[in-house]
Formats: C-alpha cells, sequence, structure tokens
C-alpha cells in the first residue's frame, strides 16, 4: 500500500486537470414498488415487503408503475433533460444472490432522459454541469455476509425488502473539475431532487448513493487520462474526501512516471486511502438486451408537459428571485433557498412581515439556531410562520424590545403558544410611557453621580451605563431609544 | 363408452341432463390414468385429492340447482410449467423438482373459478425446451400411437394425456411448436394463440416474446370452449393486449366456401416425408372440394427462421432462468463454501444437457462483440418473417402447412442430434416469431398408423378464422380422432375403423 501524503506543490498542481464525473443513484418516494404492489417503507423486518414479483418466483412478471416513470420523467425535466419520447426497459444480466431474477431491469440505450444539466455555483464561480442520462431501474436487494465478502463468508443473508424499489440512475458529464466542485453538484442535486419530491436522498438509509469516476491529464489536453472508479462512498465528505486523495494519488503516479490502471477502487474511510478492488478488464459482461416482458413506453407529449406544469420553482431560480423580490444579500438567499420547505416557510413570514431582511434574520440565526440545538428540521419546526411574524411585528412597533422578543420566542418554540400571548400575561410589553419612565430615570440619576458627572464632562460612554441601569430596574421592558432620550434630556438639562 | 371417452362438450350436456355426476366423470377419468398411466407415462404429479374436491363441488352446485358453465367438473391436466398455488409445479426439471408455489398463474386462476377440476401436471420437456419429452428431467412421455415413440413436445404429456384418455382437456405451452406439434403427434387439436391473446403470468418463462399457452382438445368444439375460458387481457401481463376477445364457440361452422387458404411453396421442399406430404395433399384437396379456394403464398425468408428462432429464444432463456441459483427456492447445491459455487453447483447439477445447451448457447448470442452479429440481426429477420406474412396474408385468409415434417418419432432416435431434432419444429416456430396463431389439427394418418396434423396460420388475432376452418374439415371428415391402440409398433392403416379419415 502507498501512503500518499496530501497536498502538492503549486508547482505539481498547475501541471494537472482534474476530471470527474458522478454516477448517482437515488430511491424514488413512491409509496409501492417498480414493478409491483409491495411497500417501499423504509426499515420493516426483513422479507416482509415481498411478493411473487419481487422475489422473482418462476413465471412472474413485471407491471411498471406509472408513478415512478412520473418522477423520473419530473427528474428529468428539473434536469433540463429531454425526455424521450420512445423509450424501453433493459435486463442487465449478472449474478448476484441479492438480485432476485439474477438480472436488474434497467435502461440501456434509450433511457428516459437524456442530455440535461445542472448549475452549480461556489466560491463566486457557477458552472454548468451536463447531465448525459437519467434512467429508471430496479433496486436489489440487500445482502449481509458473515464474513468480509461473498467469497469466504460463512453465511450470507438476504433482506429483498429493497428489491424492486424504484432506482433512478443520473450520470453526469465528466464536467467536474474538482472534489470541492464534486461536493457542491451532489448538494446541488440533492436540493432538487428534494425541491420536486421524487427522493428523500438520505445517504445513512441508501436511497442515494454516489459512485465517482476521476482522472488527471495535463493541463490543457483535450484527451482523457485512464479512470478510475470509486466505490463505498457513504457521504457527501467521503466522496470529497475520497476524490481529494485519488487526485492526489493519480497525479503523484504520473510523476513517478507510472501509469494509471483502469480500475475500481474501494475508499476505506478509516485509513482515508483508496484501495484496488478489481480490474476494469475483468469486468462483468452485463449482456443487455431488450426486457421482452415490456412493452416500450411511448411517453406522451402531453403528460410530459402536465409534469412540467406541476414542477415547483427551483432552488437556483428561486435563490435569484429572493435576491432581487426581496432585495436579500446572496448568503441569505441560498441558505433560504437551500430546502423547498425553509424556502416557503420565509416567504409564508414575509406575507405577513413585510420586512424581508428581518425576518430572513430572524428565521436564519433565532429559528434555525432553535432547530439545530434540538436536532430538527424545519418541518419539524413546532412554531409556524405566524409566530415569527407576530414577534416580529411586535417588535417593530415597539411593543417589545430586541431582547425580550428572542426570550419570547425561544419560550412559543418550547411551549407552542403565541408570542402575544405570552408578552400580555407575563406583562412584558416594552414601556414607552415617558411619565412611567420619568420616575426610574429620576431614580438612577440620583443613584448614580458619579457617571452622571462623567456624562456632563463630556464621556459619552457614561450614557450607556445609565441606559443599562433603567433597562435592569424595567426587567429590560423599557424601549431603550426612548430612555436614551429621556436620560440625555435630563442630563443636558441639569 | 365410458365416460373419459368423451369430449369436455359431451360431459357438460351429460351433466346438464344428469346422465352423470362430476364426480363419477373424474374417478372415470382416475380409473382410465390408474389404467394406463403405466404405460404412458404423462403425468409428473397427480392431484387426486384436489380433483375429487373440486368434482364435489360442481354437483353441490348442480344440486343447489345452479347454472353450471361449459367448463365446469370438467377434467383437465396442466402443463407443469403453469404455476398452481401449493402444488409442485417442476417444469420438468430437477433445479425446481420440491418447488410449490405460493400463487397460481392466470389461466389456472381462471379455470378454477369456472369449476374445472385439475388432474394434475403433466410432463413436459425441461422447461419446455425440446420435442419429444425426452429432455423431462424424470421421465419420457410415450405417444399413446405407438408407445416406442415420442409424443412430441415440449407439451408432449398434456398432448398424450388428452389423447390417451387421461384428461379431458388439457392446456400446453407454445414457445416454438411445442402445442401443435405434440398435437399433430398425438392426434388430437392443439391452437397456439395470438402472442398477448393469452396471459403469461404464472407460466414458467422461457422465451418470454415467444411463449403463450394454448389448448389441447379432443376436438375444435372444446378447443373453442377453452380459448373462452383463458383468452382475455391481463393487467399482470403488460404484453397481454387490451382488446375484444369474441366467444369463440360461434366460430364452430361448418363452412369455409370462398376461405382462401395461401400454401406456401417454401413449406413443401426438402424434409418434408413423404407420408406427411400425402396425408397433407390428400387433406388440401378435401379442403378444396369444400369450397375453399388454395392459392400460392411465398414465404421467402422461411429458410432462416429456424436460425433466428434458437438465437431469440436461446438468449431469452439464458436470462429467464438466471434465476435458479438455489439462493430462494428449489434444489440447493450442498456442502457449497459459499454462495457463488453454491449457485454454480445448483445449476450445474440441476438443469438437464438441453438446458444448459440452450443457455450456453443464449449467453453467447447476448455476449459484448456478439450482440450485433446474432441477437440484433435476429430480430432484424423477424421483423422480415413479419413481412413476410403480412405479405402472404394479402392474397389468403390463412396459411396451411404440415405441423411437423414427420411422424411421431421413435424414442432416442434424434437425442444424439440436436439439429435434427430442431427441425421437428420447422413449420412451427415462425407462428411464434411473427406472433400469428396456429392450430395443428388431425388430417390423416402417415406411417404406421400414426396420425398426422394439419397446420392453419392465421393473421393476428384472427382465431375465429382457425376454429372455423378446423371445425369444418373436423364435421366433413373426422368427427372425431379414432381411439389410440396403447401398444408399441403402431398398428397397420388397415386396422383403422372406417368412418376416420384414412380410407376414402
Amino acid at each position: 500500500m502507498t501512503t500518499v501524503e496530501h497536498g502538492l506543490s503549486k508547482e505539481v498542481e498547475l501541471k494537472y486537470e482534474t476530471v470527474i464525473g458522478l454516477e448517482v443513484h437515488v430511491e424514488l418516494l413512491t409509496a409501492s414498488k417498480i414493478f409491483c404492489n409491495c411497500s417501499t417503507q423504509f426499515g420493516a423486518e426483513p422479507n416482509s415487503h415481498t411478493c411473487p414479483i419481487c422475489l422473482g418466483l418462476p413465471g412472474v412478471l413485471p407491471v411498471v408503475n406509472k408513478r415512478a416513470v412520473e418522477f423520473a420523467i419530473r427528474t428529468a425535466l428539473a434536469l433540463n433533460c429531454k425526455v424521450s419520447e420512445f423509450s424501453k426497459f433493459d435486463r442487465k444480466n449478472y449474478f448476484y444472490p441479492d438480485l432476485p431474477k439474477n438480472y436488474q431491469i434497467s435502461q440501456y440505450d434509450l433511457p428516459l432522459g437524456l442530455e440535461g444539466h445542472l448549475t452549480i455555483s461556489y466560491d463566486g464561480e457557477v458552472r454548468r454541469i451536463g447531465i448525459r442520462r437519467v434512467h429508471l431501474e430496479e433496486e436489489a436487494g440487500k445482502s449481509i455476509h458473515e464474513g468480509s465478502d461473498i467469497v469466504g463468508a460463512s453465511y450470507s443473508l438476504e433482506d429483498y425488502n429493497r428489491a424492486g424499489i424504484p432506482l433512478l440512475e443520473i450520470v453526469s458529464e465528466p464536467d467536474i473539475r474538482s472534489p470541492r466542485e464534486a461536493y457542491v453538484y451532489l448538494n446541488t442535486l440533492r436540493n432538487i431532487l428534494r425541491y420536486i419530491g421524487v427522493s428523500d436522498c438520505k445517504m445513512e438509509e441508501g436511497s442515494l448513493r454516489c459512485d465517482a469516476n476521476i482522472s488527471v491529464r495535463r493541463a490543457g489536453s483535450t484527451t482523457f487520462g485512464a479512470q478510475t472508479e470509486l466505490k463505498n462512498l457513504n457521504s457527501f465528505r467521503a466522496v470529497e474526501k475520497g476524490l481529494e486523495y485519488e487526485r492526489v494519488r493519480q497525479i503523484r503516479a504520473l510523476e513517478r512516471g507510472e501509469e494509471i490502471v483502469r480500475e475500481t477502487r474501494h475508499w476505506d474511510e478509516a485509513r482515508g486511502v483508496t484501495v484496488s478492488m478489481r480490474s476494469k478488464e475483468e469486468a462483468h459482461d452485463y449482456r443487455y438486451f431488450p426486457e421482452p416482458d415490456l412493452v416500450p413506453m411511448v411517453i406522451d407529449r402531453e403528460w410530459v408537459e402536465q409534469v412540467r406544469s406541476t414542477l415547483p420553482e427551483l432552488p437556483a431560480a428561486r435563490r435569484e428571485r429572493f435576491i432581487k423580490e426581496y432585495g436579500l444579500p446572496e448568503y441569505d438567499a441560498e441558505l433560504l433557498t437551500e430546502s423547498r420547505a425553509l424556502a416557503d416557510f420565509f416567504e409564508e413570514c414575509v406575507k405577513g412581515h413585510h420586512d424581508a431582511k428581518a425576518v430572513s434574520n430572524w428565521v436564519m440565526s433565532e429559528l434555525l439556531g432553535l432547530l439545530n440545538a434540538e436536532g430538527k428540521s424545519i418541518e419539524e419546526s413546532p412554531v409556524t410562520p405566524e409566530y415569527v411574524v407576530q414577534v416580529l411585528d411586535l417588535m417593530a412597533k415597539g411593543t417589545i424590545s430586541g431582547r425580550i422578543a428572542k426570550e419570547v420566542f425561544e419560550e412559543s418554540f418550547r411551549t407552542g403558544r403565541m408570542p402575544g400571548a405570552i408578552i400580555e400575561e407575563r406583562g412584558l410589553v416594552q414601556i414607552s410611557d415617558e411619565s412611567q419612565l420619568a420616575g426610574v430615570i429620576a431614580e438612577v440619576i440620583r443613584e448614580n453621580p458619579g457617571p452622571c458627572a462623567d456624562f456632563a464632562a463630556g464621556k459619552e460612554k457614561a450614557l450607556t451605563f445609565l441606559v443599562g441601569q433603567v433597562m435592569k430596574k424595567t426587567k429590560g421592558r423599557a424601549n431603550p431609544r426612548l430612555v436614551n432620550k429621556l436620560l440625555k434630556d435630563r442630563l443636558e438639562r441639569a | 363408452m365410458e365416460l373419459y371417452e368423451y369430449t369436455a362438450h359431451e360431459l357438460h350436456d351429460i351433466l346438464l341432463r344428469k346422465e352423470a355426476s362430476a364426480r363419477e366423470i373424474v374417478e372415470s377419468v382416475f380409473r382410465r390414468i390408474d389404467e394406463v398411466e403405466p404405460l404412458v407415462r404423462a403425468y409428473i404429479t397427480l392431484t387426486r385429492e384436489e380433483a375429487f374436491a373440486a368434482a364435489g363441488a360442481t354437483d353441490a352446485r348442480i344440486a343447489r340447482g345452479e347454472e353450471i358453465g361449459p367448463l365446469d367438473g370438467i377434467p383437465i391436466a396442466l402443463k407443469d410449467n403453469l404455476s398452481t398455488r401449493g402444488i409442485k409445479t417442476t417444469c420438468a426439471s430437477r433445479i425446481l423438482e420440491n418447488y410449490i408455489p405460493p400463487y397460481s398463474a392466470t389461466v389456472v386462476e381462471r379455470l378454477m373459478s369456472q369449476g374445472v377440476v385439475m388432474l394434475g401436471k403433466a410432463n413436459m420437456d425441461e422447461f419446455a425446451m425440446g420435442s419429444s419429452t425426452e429432455n423431462s428431467g424424470f421421465f419420457t412421455t410415450r405417444n399413446p400411437w405407438d408407445l416406442d415413440r415420442v409424443p412430441g413436445g415440449s407439451s408432449g404429456g398434456s398432448a398424450a394425456a388428452v389423447s390417451a384418455g387421461e384428461a379431458v382437456l388439457a392446456l400446453g405451452s407454445d414457445t416454438g411448436g411445442s402445442i401443435r406439434q405434440p398435437a399433430s403427434f398425438c392426434g388430437v387439436v392443439g391452437l397456439k394463440p395470438t402472442y398477448g391473446c393469452v396471459s403469461r403470468y404464472g407460466l414458467v418463462a422461457f422465451a418470454s416474446s415467444l411463449d403463450q399457452i394454448g389448448p389441447i382438445t379432443r376436438d375444435v368444439t372444446d378447443c373453442a370452449i377453452l380459448m373462452n375460458a383463458i383468452a382475455g387481457y391481463d393487467p399482470r401481463d403488460s404484453t397481454s393486449v387490451n382488446r375484444e376477445y369474441p366467444d369463440y364457440t360461434q366460430y364452430l361452422i361448418p363452412d369455409i366456401k370462398g376461405l382462401k387458404i395461401g400454401v406456401p411453396k417454401e413449406y413443401f421442399g426438402e424434409g418434408l416425408a413423404p407420408d406427411v406430404r400425402e396425408a397433407i395433399e390428400q387433406a388440401m384437396n378435401r379442403l378444396q372440394d369444400m369450397g375453399a379456394i388454395l392459392v400460392d403464398v411465398s414465404l421467402p425468408h422461411s429458410e432462416y427462421a429456424l436460425a433466428t428462432y434458437y438465437l431469440v429464444a436461446t438468449a431469452e432463456a439464458s436470462s429467464n432462468l438466471a434465476r435458479y441459483d438455489g439462493v430462494r427456492y428449489g434444489l440447493r447445491a450442498k456442502g457449497a463454501p459459499d454462495s457463488v459455487t453454491m449457485a454454480k453447483r445448483t445449476r450445474k447439477e440441476g438443469f438437464g444437457a438441453e438446458v444448459k445447451r440452450r443457455i450456453m448457447l443464449g449467453t453467447y448470442a447476448l455476449s459484448s462483440g456478439y450482440y450485433d452479429a446474432y441477437y440484433l440481426k435476429a430480430l432484424k429477420v423477424r421483423t422480415l418473417l413479419i413481412q413476410d406474412f403480412e405479405r402472404a396474408f394479402e392474397a389468403c385468409d390463412v396459411v396451411l402447412s404440415p405441423t411437423s415434417p414427420t411422424v411421431a418419432f421413435r424414442i432416442g432416435e434424434k437425442t444424439k442430434d440436436p439439429l435434427s431434432m430442431y427441425l421437428s419444429d420447422i413449420y412451427t416456430i415462425t407462428a411464434n416469431l411473427a406472433a400469428l396463431p396456429g392450430i395443428s389439427f388431425p388430417c390423416g394418418f402417415g406411417q404406421d398408423g400414426l396420425p398426422v396434423g394439419l397446420q392453419l396460420l392465421g393473421k393476428h388475432f384472427d382465431e375465429p378464422t382457425l376454429i372455423r376452418a378446423a371445425y369444418a374439415f373436423e364435421t366433413a371428415w373426422g368427427p372425431r380422432s379414432p381411439k389410440p391402440p396403447l401398444q408399441t409398433g403402431g398398428r397397420d392403416r388397415a386396422s383403422i375403423p372406417a368412418g376416420s379419415f384414412s380410407d376414402d
């Protein structure tokens, strides 16, 4: 095993260009499997969501789940693909015990979606990554080998609950130029897929998986170098780290005058290295041929248009609109549009409270802060936009101070009670009545002759201290701006 | 006459007239089975208990005064590649020797819902690959007309059972002639419907784009009745065609005046045995006498049909049979150190020689680098064959040919030479490649008094015309097939009783 020290010299870095293409598999959120009526629910008792069809018993036939095709079309459209008018399924033949028929029904030469693209932006740069194809296939079951792998395992267990869940394969063009870019591409893709509601994209549950192809070449070269395929990338971070390792490994090998072997490599997360699995020369011949049990699909244009009409605004467009329409900084717009639910939440708030930047600040710092602390997503938020609107309105009207607002909002978050009700009950309404404040101010002046003298001597800072004292006496309910003004008036008059 | 000798429609009348009960019918058939099954060996599994229960249910319906359908209480044999819930479905393969399916095929459900009495599961060539039942993983079925000869295949058990009186009706499956050729060898009627006419759900696949289930019966009327029960759209089979399906019995009309029968010259060339040619030509004269018009047609790509068939069918089979790996059901080789070895050993032990041969052929044909030259080319020729028929059907209503180039051959005669065995399907395979319906019915006798079948191929979904023509011929020349002798050595033509078709 060669260990690679990370970090190449600037000179070497400039000599090479990295070329990356990603193959992403996502499980679709249909209620039933792609070719039978079994449930797709995650986490059930092993083999409880199975039937003769997804177990591949002799004599069964597949029937295509229309919803799965619709989701594939939806995805193809969201990724700017052409949706094929004529598409078909093919059989991919290979033996593996978790594949019930020992062939996978997939799509070979006529995938549902072709020639799309995805725009990613990071570090102020905008890049367009080509999408080569989007195709529909069936998921395999899950093997657990008692031992390191299938050969040499003392026994293997098979769970076919997953077998037949609809799977979408999204293949990018080799347009990605750095591991960081691969990471951003995955994030962007995941956000889109979640936006359009076709997949929950949970890598930890295996509903999103990624294989990466990587090669390096001399900068300026137009031909590709020999590529390796990385497997076992179990998180977006792993994709980035694995690719970075592999990029450096390949460049170092080339620098040593070695040739890159075209092969599949396994990312060893614990050791932070990639190791050779098998060379591509020994790879399977999948013997693809048209699936004779299914008739070719003619995708009606009306259907495509109907699916298109139900597509939501996608994250990139929404981000741009947030910047234009609400005058938000790019950072805010990016963060708020990352999930559809969060963006919806924000827009719902803005409908009630028109100061968009105030809403944005509140949602990003207060709401997300509280949610993150409890490990909750926006969908699980105990407060609705109505709460945010109410708290911001009260603050804007001067009814409560910012400090009280935060306190009240936290309580709303914990108890589910409306901010207005909490304020009223606890008497937290801000004191903006001069006559009510006059007494307290007089008291503070009396008790703090020193700072008063300092102020008179021109030390502006002393005023801040005195305001603080008034706030303390009123338990934060005094309107700080008014206190400031009244104190100043009184001291200057004195 | 014993009850087992009657046709389904005759038995239906007997039940309606209450001359016999369903129980008496099934008893008669099982007595016959007990008597001749040791000679014929048509069945892999007998379902005596279930059969008596089903017959009892029919009798109860009759006793309650319920109306019974034409198949209620009628005993049937099912080819052992039709999935039957709770009853072994072996495909005559060691690999599925103890496989008991948890579900029934659509056709089986349809029959059961109509009160049909299942007798058992009929022998066949392993996974329907063969033309003689000699490829059965268990035993070879004998031809009731000459016990030294094969009954044809792959639905040889079904055809022999119907012929020998061991079943009134049978279902077979036809991928390249597997209903029609054994029907021809056993002197019974067999129909391969248009692809998409009968649901394949629950038919253990051999070649998905060619397989069709169809009836094997003693006369054309029974064929039409059984078609009524099994034809129709099934949402569980995506290749099943959603259209109106007729009542096939309304085409049981003994009139073919003006029917244009195409005679392809390519089907009357080399390889056709003289005795079969003679019987077929005699039948052609009779059809002409009945008012049909014979027209010459040409199917110029016929010579490529066999090669095309053995590429398409084996390619699909190589994939369809991949699932038999010992993991989930069926045979599992013992003592393998890991599951990869287990799958390999299971397949080595479980499959017979012909199945292995076809899996290898198909795997080869689909392999990278060969796909275009073999499989893709075969698909293109398949299109040409379809076009041949489209052109032929511009000039005629049906296409006539012998069902098989020879009468039933002797057991062991062709097992050493797979190609000569394959040639026995030369006239039947094109119908599967072109998705056309084809019927085989007895039209006379050849050497040793062995039956000769005549095949008519029709346009897509034109089973009605095939039924009408076959019915007209049967009405005029052979109201029913004579009883097979159930002995070795066939018999002299002179011994065939008067009234059957051979002696005018």
